[in-house]
């Protein structure tokens, strides 16, 4: 079963042009990783997915509602697809325990006590149950991490984004996020990550996808894709990724 | 230079001119926020004749003295007013009332613009992913921190405020230092009498400061160390 489909995605800031039509299917329980350089159109296609970004041209569907529809209710939509964030962005003016009963409370209407101990719940999941009263500028990197993950995880969404969440952690925090999303993969979870850790990919990911200037130029399970790239643009970023590990 | 005889004699005089000081300057605030704040919002919005309006409003008042929108107020208004309902006269206070909010309104403004913009991006990122709609959003996430942002330059104007509504003494608003230059016209004591105004001002704005410094604390209990 299709979760997210992308059909001949286009994306332009002004004049210039980051997606140059994506086709792209993930289906339900898949974990799906997007690789790399810089510059290449990631983190936008995965910000068009939930409409954080909206796209020029072509069509985004998740679980059979049309993101890309100007018409789209995004705020109904966007409760059933998780975002996690490069800087985190946990809401600095509350506890983590608000950060993560604030959504399912105003939009689902959660009671206090079902919020608080679904909080406890998704700590524990994530192992931070003795931060539940903490700001967030207390937390390590790699915490906030984890309980921006718990945030996500709150409004029980079927499908998550991840757009590079480890790439503004110190090296030594870095497994303890990947570690919560290996888990979060191997639970079943719709996944679409955006990242620069290679061993994840290889590890975690069932199907791997190597963009490059706006284009998806290869594709495939993780053993095709790091094991034997067909593409010269992919095998150059291959080496190089290899050569700065 | 008798203080213990100016204090004596003025006191029931400057009391009063204090209390009004106090009152109009509260209400100025009051008032004066409340306007800022839905012009910031105007200055942000989509709509463009919103956002001229605040924009016009701020320009205005930024680019005029006070005691040039007060006469207008005061003297200007009632005469325009006047051509459409005969006998329509406005008292000193109200007309210091509104000058000196319309006045606060429009640095207000431009400080709680500036807070809302200060907030980081990604926190409303953050709370549309969650599926927050924009005035939620706005509600729970950017308000929220760009009031313990703005607070600094909220006390600054509020301070701003107290010490202007003296200009207002110049269309006969019975405030401190209209109170001050009455007692000194009888008595002649400049320098008691204006140390003690000088006093008094200080008292006030330094109330002022004290609860403002507690507000602020209790705000930012999030950014207490561990």
């Amino acid at each position: 079963m299709t979760k997210i489909l992308l059909e001949a995605v286009r994306k332009s800031f002004r004049t210039l042009e980051v997606l140059k039509g994506i086709d792209l299917s993930v289906d339900a329980g898949e974990v799906v990783c997007v690789i790399g350089p810089s510059g290449s159109g990631k983190s936008t296609l995965l910000r068009c997915v939930n409409a954080l970004e909206s796209v020029t041209q072509g069509r985004v569907i998740v679980d059979d509602i049309v993101m890309s529809d100007p018409k789209c209710d995004v705020n109904t939509a966007r409760r059933n697809i998780g975002m996690v964030f490069q800087s985190f962005n946990l809401f600095s003016h509350m506890t983590v325990r608000r950060n993560i009963t604030l959504a399912p409370m105003d939009l689902k209407k959660t009671t206090k006590p079902d919020a608080d101990a679904l909080a406890v719940e998704l700590l524990t999941r994530v192992g931070l149950e003795d931060k539940i009263d903490a700001y967030p500028r207390q937390l390590s990197g790699g915490q906030k991490q984890r309980v921006a993950i718990a945030r996500a995880l709150a409004m029980r969404p079927d499908v998550m984004l991840f757009d590079e969440p480890t790439s503004a952690l110190d090296p030594e925090m870095v497994g303890e996020v990947l570690a919560v999303m290996q888990q979060l993969a191997a639970d079943g979870m719709t996944m679409l990550v955006v990242t620069h850790e290679m061993g994840f990919a290889r590890e975690v990911a069932d199907r791997v996808i190597f963009m490059a200037d706006g284009m998806i130029v290869e594709q495939g399970t993780p053993s095709e894709v790091f094991g034997n790239p067909r593409e010269p643009r992919t095998k150059d970023f291959l080496r190089r990724v290899s050569q700065a590990g | 230079m008798d203080f213990a005889m100016t204090i004596q004699g003025s006191w029931s005089l400057l009391l009063t001119g204090l209390v009004t000081t106090v009152i109009v300057s509260l209400i100025a605030i009051a008032v004066g926020t409340v306007i800022g704040f839905v012009s910031s919002l105007m200055g942000l919005s989509r709509i463009w004749v919103l956002k001229a309006l605040s924009q016009v409003y701020v320009w205005v008042i930024r680019g005029t003295p006070m005691i040039v929108q007060a006469f207008i107020v005061y003297f200007g208004m009632p005469q325009l007013i006047q051509t459409f309902v005969p006998g329509f006269t406005i008292s000193a206070f109200s007309a210091s009332a509104i000058t000196l909010s319309i006045n606060a309104g429009a640095y207000l403004s431009e400080i709680f613009r500036g807070g809302i913009n200060a907030v980081d991006p990604g926190q409303v990122e953050a709370s549309r992913s969650l599926g927050m709609s924009q005035a939620r959003t706005m509600r729970r996430i950017i308000l929220p921190q760009a009031v313990r942002i703005t607070i600094p330059s909220l006390v600054n104007q509020f301070i701003i405020t107290v010490k202007d509504s003296s200009i207002l003494s110049v269309i006969g608003l019975a405030e401190l230092v209209n109170r001050a230059k009455v007692y000194v016209g009888g008595t002649y004591q400049f320098f008691a009498t204006y140390v003690l105004v000088a006093v008094l001002y200080l008292a006030v704005i330094s109330a002022l400061m004290v609860a403002s410094r507690y507000i602020e604390k209790r705000l930012n209990r999030d950014k207490d160390p561990a």
